[in-house]
Formats: C-alpha cells, sequence, structure tokens
C-alpha cells in the first residue's frame, strides 16, 4: 500500500470550452478524513471539476496538489495511480458478469497470460469489504442486484482497484430513503481511513456526511465553509442564488367525486411474479395522493397498467366510472389520462425529436395541429414557444432535440405537454427525481396548481418529503397492495417509514 | 434400418465442423459486440485458398499432407486478415455492421470463385485428409462409425470448444472481450481499449471462418465450386443466436442441422417418394422455427451487439 492522501488541493483552476467558461479561478482543499460536499445546482461546474481532477480533463490554468506536492494528470490511468478513484453517476458494471468478474476487469495484478486468477481477485473482494463493510455477495451477477447494492459494488471496486481518495458524482440520486441512509452510515466509516469528494444537490446528505462545503454557481465558488456552522436553508440559498421555499399544499381536504378507482388489481412484473397483489385505491377529483413506498414495491406497474401499458390479470380500474384496464394506450390517453412517466428519457420524450415535436407527440392528429394529413408547423411552432416560455424550459430553441436538455428541462417539457392537453387526472412518478432545487420547487408548484384546478393526481414518489408536502392523502404501498392510507395530518416521517418497511398497524 | 440410421449419425460429426467453427468464430465476434455477417464470405475465401494450394502441389493428384496443412494455415490467416479489414470498416470508421457484412460476404464469395476460374478452371478434386480410425475404439459397434472414424481435422475441431469455453470464461482475454460486448463503456473506464479488444475478436472469428471454408473444400467436398458454403456461413450466424452465445449450445445446434440435412440426404438417396425440394428446406425451416422459439435470454446477450462505440457520444 502506498502513501496515503494526507491533502488535496486544487488551486485556481480555470477551464474554458468554445464559448463558456467551465471553471473560472475554483480552488478547493480536502484533508485527511475530511468530506467535502461539492454542491452546486445542474450545470454549475461540479462534474467538470472532478473530471479535470481525474485527468479527463486538461485544465488551462492551475494546479492539483497532493500531499503538497504538485501533479500533473494526462489520463485517468494518471490520477488512478495516484490513489484517486471516481465512481460515476451511471454505474460502470457489465450486467452479465459476477461481481468478481467485474472487479477482476480491472484487476491487472490477476491477468496471468492464458488464465485469470479468480481466487486472487475474490481474495481482494472479500477483504476489502470486510475492511469497510461493504456487504457484497462476489459471486452475485450484477442484473440481480438492487441499485443500492450495484453501487456498493462500485465502491469496492473503486477501493479494490487501489484508490485512496474516492470521488462520488451523486452517489445517492438512484437510491431509495433506505439506502441512502445506509450508504451515508457507510461513508462515515470509511472517512476513518480516507477523505471523500461527493458531489450532490441534495442538501440532507450534505448535512449529514460532509464536514466542509463548497457551493458552485456558474464555474465559480460562491461559498466555502463548514457545513455544521450553515442551516440547509443558508446552504440551498448561497446554491441558487436566491431563496428557495418548496410549495406546501395547505388546500382542504376534496370533497369531489372518485376519478380514479382501482379494485382488487392482479398485475404480474416482468419477471412473472406478482407485482400488484389485490390492490384497492381510491382517488377523487382535486386531490393529491401520494403513493410512498420503496421502489420496487409495484409502484411501476401499477402506474403501467392504469395507462394500458400492461396487461392486468384481474381486478378493475375505473376511470370516471369507466371500466379502463386493458384498454389501449391510445384510449386511455382519449379518456383523459396524463402520465409523467418514470423513465422521463425513455418513456417521456423521443430524445432525437425536437422540442416542438415532443410538445405536440399525443396530439399530432388532432386538428389543432394539422391540416388534412400535413402537421401545421406554423400552429405548432407558435404553441412550442409559448410553452417553452411559460414552462421556463431553458433551451436555445424549439427546433432543438428534446434528448440534449437537462433532466429539469426534459421533465418541463414533459410537464407542459402533459398538463396543456387539460387532462382530467395526472398520474406523475417519481417527477423530481434527480432535479435540482430550482426544478424541483417549479414543478411542486405546478401539481399543486393542477390540483386547485380540480383535477386529481397520483404521485408515486420514494421522496418522504415531497410527499409530504404536496399530498392531501397518502396510501402505503408494499409488496404490491396498499398498507394503509393516511390523512396529511395523520402522517409523519416516523409512521410512514414503519408502514413502508411493511410494518401492518393496530387499526 | 439400424444400417441407414447409423450411416446418417456417422455423417453428422464431420459435416457439423464448418458450421462448427465458423459459428464459434462468429460467437468470440458477437461477444465483442459485433456481428460479422460476411461469414460466408470469409468461408468461401478460406475454401479457396485452401483447396488452391494442395491443388498446386499436386496438381490434383497425391500430395504431402503437409501441403494440406499449409492450405489450413493460409484460410487462417487469409480469414484473419477479413477480420482485420472488417475491423478497420466497422470498428475504426464504425460502419453500419449489417450492410458491411453483406458486403464482405459478396466481395468474398465473389473473389473466391474469380479466382478459383482464374487458377483452376473447372471441377478438380484433390486428395483431401483421410479419416483416421482411432485404435479400439472404432471397432465398437455402432458407437465407432459415429464417434471414432473421422478425419483428424474434425477430431481438433470439436476439442477446440472446450478450448473455446476456457478463452471466453477463464481467461483476461475473454473477460474483455465479454465487457467489450456488453457494455463497452464500462470496459472503457476501467482502461480496457474496446476497439483494440473487438479487432482482435474479428481476427479470431475471421481466422475461425477461413478455417471452417478449408475444412469444407480439403476435408470434406475435396474439391471447390461456387456453391461450396451455399449458407452455411448464413446459418453459422443464426447458430449463435440459438446457441445464446455459448460454445457447448453452438456445438448442439450445428448437430441439429447437420442432423436435418444427412436426414434429408439420406431420404433423397433412399428413393423414398417424398418431394426432394421439400427435403432440402427441411434444415432451413428448422434454423427458423428454432430461432423463433428461442427465448430472448437479455441476461447471457451481449447487450450492445452491433453498436459502435464512440467514447464521445452517450447513448
Amino acid at each position: 500500500m502506498e502513501d496515503k492522501i494526507r491533502s488535496l488541493r486544487m488551486e485556481h483552476i480555470s477551464k474554458r470550452f468554445p464559448g463558456v467558461l467551465a471553471s473560472d479561478d475554483i480552488s478547493i482543499s480536502v484533508g485527511e478524513g475530511e468530506v467535502l460536499a461539492l454542491v452546486g445546482e445542474n450545470g454549475a461546474g461540479k462534474t467538470t471539476l472532478m473530471n479535470i481532477l481525474m485527468g479527463l480533463y486538461q485544465p488551462d490554468e492551475g494546479r492539483i496538489l497532493i500531499n503538497d506536492e504538485e501533479v500533473r494528470f494526462r489520463g485517468p490511468e494518471d490520477a488512478f495511480r495516484a490513489g484517486l478513484g471516481m465512481v460515476h453517476q451511471t454505474y460502470m458494471l457489465v450486467p452479465n458478469m459476477t461481481v468478481t468478474e467485474n472487479i477482476a476487469l480491472g484487476y491487472k495484478a490477476a491477468w496471468k497470460p492464458f488464465r485469470l486468477d479468480m481466487k486472487a481477485v475474490r481474495d481482494r473482494v472479500v477483504e476489502i469489504s470486510s475492511r469497510y463493510g461493504l456487504a457484497v455477495n462476489p459471486d452475485a451477477y450484477i442484473w440481480q442486484l438492487s441499485v443500492g447494492e450495484q453501487q456498493k459494488v462500485e465502491l469496492v471496486k473503486t477501493l479494490c482497484l487501489g484508490a485512496r481518495f474516492l470521488i462520488l458524482d451523486e452517489p445517492t440520486s438512484a437510491l431509495t430513503p433506505q439506502e441512502v441512509d445506509e450508504l451515508i452510515v457507510l461513508l462515515h466509516k470509511m472517512t476513518e481511513e480516507l477523505s471523500i469528494i461527493f458531489i450532490s444537490h441534495k442538501l440532507q446528505e450534505v448535512k449529514a456526511l460532509s464536514n466542509k462545503v463548497t457551493i458552485l454557481r456558474h464555474g465559480k465558488v460562491v461559498f466555502s465553509g463548514n457545513t455544521d456552522d450553515y442551516s440547509s436553508q443558508e446552504i440551498a440559498a448561497k446554491m441558487t442564488g436566491h431563496e428557495i421555499i418548496l410549495p406546501k399544499n395547505s388546500g382542504s381536504p376534496s370533497d369531489g367525486p372518485v376519478a380514479l378507482s382501482i379494485k382488487d388489481l392482479v398485475v404480474m412484473s416482468d419477471r412473472k411474479t406478482v407485482a400488484l397483489d389485490h390492490l384497492s385505491l381510491d382517488v377523487r377529483a382535486g386531490e393529491i395522493i401520494g403513493l410512498a413506498g420503496v421502489s420496487g414495491n409495484g409502484q411501476r406497474e401499477l402506474a403501467e397498467a392504469i395507462n394500458g401499458l400492461r396487461r392486468t390479470e384481474s381486478g378493475s380500474i375505473s376511470f370516471f366510472g369507466k371500466e379502463i384496464s386493458n384498454s389501449t394506450p391510445h384510449g386511455i390517453i382519449e379518456a383523459g389520462m396524463g402520465y409523467i412517466p418514470e423513465e422521463r428519457n425513455v418513456e417521456g420524450i423521443v430524445p432525437s425529436f425536437s422540442i416542438r415535436e415532443n410538445l405536440i407527440l399525443k396530439d399530432s392528429d388532432s386538428p389543432q395541429f394539422s391540416k388534412g394529413v400535413f402537421l401545421d408547423s406554423r400552429k405548432i411552432e407558435s404553441t412550442a414557444s409559448s410553452l417553452v416560455e411559460r414552462f421556463d424550459v431553458r433551451c436555445p430553441g424549439t427546433a432543438t432535440a428534446a434528448g440534449s436538455l437537462s433532466g429539469g428541462n426534459i421533465q418541463k417539457v414533459i410537464l407542459a405537454r402533459e398538463i396543456e392537453r387539460r387532462p382530467k387526472f395526472l398520474i406523475a412518478v417519481y417527477p423530481t427525481r434527480g432535479l435540482d432545487m430550482g426544478a424541483v420547487e417549479f414543478i411542486h408548484q405546478k401539481l399543486l396548481a393542477i390540483r386547485d384546478s380540480g383535477i386529481g393526481i397520483l404521485l408515486i414518489s420514494e421522496e418522504l418529503d415531497e410527499i409530504m408536502d404536496l399530498s392531501d392523502r397518502i396510501a402505503v404501498i408494499y409488496k404490491g397492495s396498499i398498507q394503509r392510507v393516511l390523512s396529511k395530518l395523520e402522517a409523519t416521517r416516523e409512521r410512514l417509514g414503519i408502514l413502508m418497511a411493511g410494518v401492518r398497524e393496530e387499526s | 434400418m439400424l444400417d441407414i440410421i447409423t450411416n446418417m449419425l456417422s455423417m453428422c460429426i464431420p459435416f457439423s465442423v464448418a458450421l462448427l467453427l465458423a459459428s464459434i468464430g462468429e460467437m468470440f465476434n458477437q461477444r465483442a459486440g459485433v456481428f460479422n455477417l460476411g461469414c460466408e464470405g470469409v468461408m468461401a475465401m478460406g475454401a479457396f485458398i485452401g483447396m488452391l494450394i494442395p491443388f498446386m502441389a499436386g496438381g490434383g493428384g497425391a500430395v504431402s499432407e503437409w501441403y494440406n496443412l499449409l492450405g489450413f494455415v493460409a484460410a487462417a490467416v487469409l480469414g484473419a486478415l477479413f477480420g482485420l479489414f472488417f475491423g478497420l470498416v466497422t470498428v475504426t470508421f464504425r460502419a453500419p455492421q449489417g450492410i458491411a457484412g453483406i458486403g464482405l460476404q459478396m466481395f468474398g464469395v465473389g473473389t473466391a470463385g474469380t479466382l478459383f476460374r482464374h487458377f483452376v478452371g473447372g471441377t478438380q478434386s484433390i486428395p483431401g485428409i483421410p479419416d483416421i480410425d482411432i485404435p479400439v475404439l472404432s471397432r465398437i459397434p455402432v458407437i465407432g462409425d459415429i464417434f471414432f472414424s473421422h478425419n483428424a481435422a474434425a477430431y481438433l475441431a470439436y476439442l477446440f470448444i472446450p478450448v473455446a469455453w476456457y478463452i471466453l470464461f477463464r481467461t483476461p482475454w475473454g473477460l474483455k472481450v465479454r465487457a467489450a460486448g456488453t457494455s463497452p463503456r464500462a470496459a472503457d473506464s476501467m482502461g480496457i481499449n474496446v476497439s483494440r479488444v473487438r479487432y482482435e475478436a474479428l481476427m479470431l472469428g475471421g481466422a475461425l471462418a477461413g478455417l471452417a471454408g478449408a475444412y469444407l473444400s480439403i476435408a470434406q467436398a475435396k474439391m471447390f465450386s461456387d456453391t461450396l458454403i451455399s449458407g452455411r456461413g448464413f446459418i453459422a450466424v443464426a447458430l449463435v443466436y440459438f446457441g445464446h452465445w455459448h460454445p457447448a449450445q453452438i456445438m448442439g445446434g450445428a448437430l441439429l442441422f447437420t442432423l436435418a440435412q444427412t436426414f434429408q440426404t439420406i431420404v433423397q438417396s433412399m428413393g423414398i417418394s417424398f418431394p426432394y425440394e421439400l427435403a432440402v428446406m427441411l434444415p432451413y425451416i428448422l434454423v427458423i422455427v428454432v430461432l423463433s422459439f428461442t427465448s430472448r435470454n437479455q441476461i447471457t446477450a451481449p447487450t450492445s451487439l452491433g453498436k459502435p462505440f464512440n467514447r464521445e457520444i452517450r447513448t
């Protein structure tokens, strides 16, 4: 084992890309056993800075010092050799290989000329995972693991390959709340042996995990300090440049008619196991029902079944009195269903289509946007530009490919399309996953506005704060059925957490 | 009746070798993320060069075994060069693999036929390689005929199956190949040169396709003609899917297909009143039917198959 990394400093780093100054005289420093949170909105320059640190980009100005000695990384290999290891936001794992095989891919010490020394790799995996308390099964295939487990594999991999300093790019963006808590405990333990930089825009974790925080905005450091000295609100305000107050649902309970009524619904998962087990739920017009639960308990299947994207085995879904189970998606859309799907890049938009084409995807054959068999490009363009403005989609123009936008802007495009169709009901699945605070605020405001206009919303989310802020009633889903429905007033974080874990309440 | 069945089964192993070698080669290509529809063309070139060398050496008469071996080696080298060329087109220039493969197929088949007419002319046979009766074992009734009375190349080809398995699942290179075909981005992030691995796999695949062609001309037909390969290269590609990219299952597929083929030749030679056109179609129909019912197993499949890798472009 080589020397510990006792200190790492980046001094006066600047990096220009054509037309943008991505890093503008940035300095950061991390000492032994410290955790630095690098915070900022999407596009603030966090990832660019880390790519410079990992040798993927060369800085135009500035220098990097490890243990007070200047280093130059010409590529990621140099950074690995110096002991830096990065866990990317999208995991770099091969799904049809085992954990051990994935690690062997980078563990050159086990590469014999005609043989792969799998035992050596396995021993290394076992050693590292017990040393850092990262429980992984070395023989499991990656495709068998949950997202949280895959992240542990990524951590084990990085450590096995000799990292003595960790860089984590938005480590919690795909994790469930339970997995996040677990990760925070793990990382705390790991700081006994190494230092960490982590990129995040979730302030809760920043508070829970870091000693120091550096906030970037438009490529500049706008703030650096000790985490404990500032509140989440103060950090949030520094991050966005203005104070963010997430809106809350303060309306009174809806007495509207039942809009969506699900009874005894049974649906199978992709793996042919029971995903929804006699699930029943009613949602009224003008109320938001938050569906809380650990992901993988049937949320995806429920949303797909309601929207006609998954066959139902038995039970009924009635939409304003009309049975819609096993109807075509087109029929359900025509009946007035709006849908914000889970995978915004795959199901929500056609990435290669322009923004304006995506905005009329569901209405391409409506007389509003067509003349006979031809699309009416002038009307499409005028509608699209007004939507882009009203929904604050930041883009060069409505002809831009939707796939090139950031997550928050893609979500605004989807929201604009779904709301503008004036649906009678809206299903929103993880609507703010991975978005920055500014975008979350905007989307929450819009959802509440739709509710106030008398439209019912089924909000599926794993962020308890989001559910508690927005919902009139909260239904907890566990293993494919509804554990319990609580009113806004009855729900507390603790009570929801217990229900989500599958514990039944005496009622 | 027993005679006929024994006869049929004893043809199975030697007749399956060309398919087996070609599809194991194609398996390496696809495991690395590239499918080579030009397999047929590479086989044709291998068959031609493999036949040409012993023919030139002996003028169609008896010839030293070393010339046959030289024929195989030349076919492998030529196949590897075709693999290298295909790599240049599909890996470096990122041409669509399907189109490039069809081009390679037409180029190979056409060139082999043209060169054949130039250097050889009409139908000429070569002595080929003899069958070897394995002592003791070959004298077991039935079993001996089916398993232990074939040419040396057939034995070697079957011995190569466990070797191919070992290469794919137990060596660092096999690990790199599997990663490059499934998650090239992950492989890249681990410092693996994805393009290089794909080139290497394409060269190995090409060499095996060349050998498969040479086997047809040197060991099986003992001659060359324009229609010698007759779609085996395409069947080999289909067998890779059928066999889920796994050597043992690919072997099963090759044997099944060959069995159907020998069945139809025997049906014809027995003079049963059965329209021979239908009999000839049987093996191909079998492939289509089996492929339609093969489960789409996303777990073993190299999921980046057919996608050029470009570090700069995120998909």
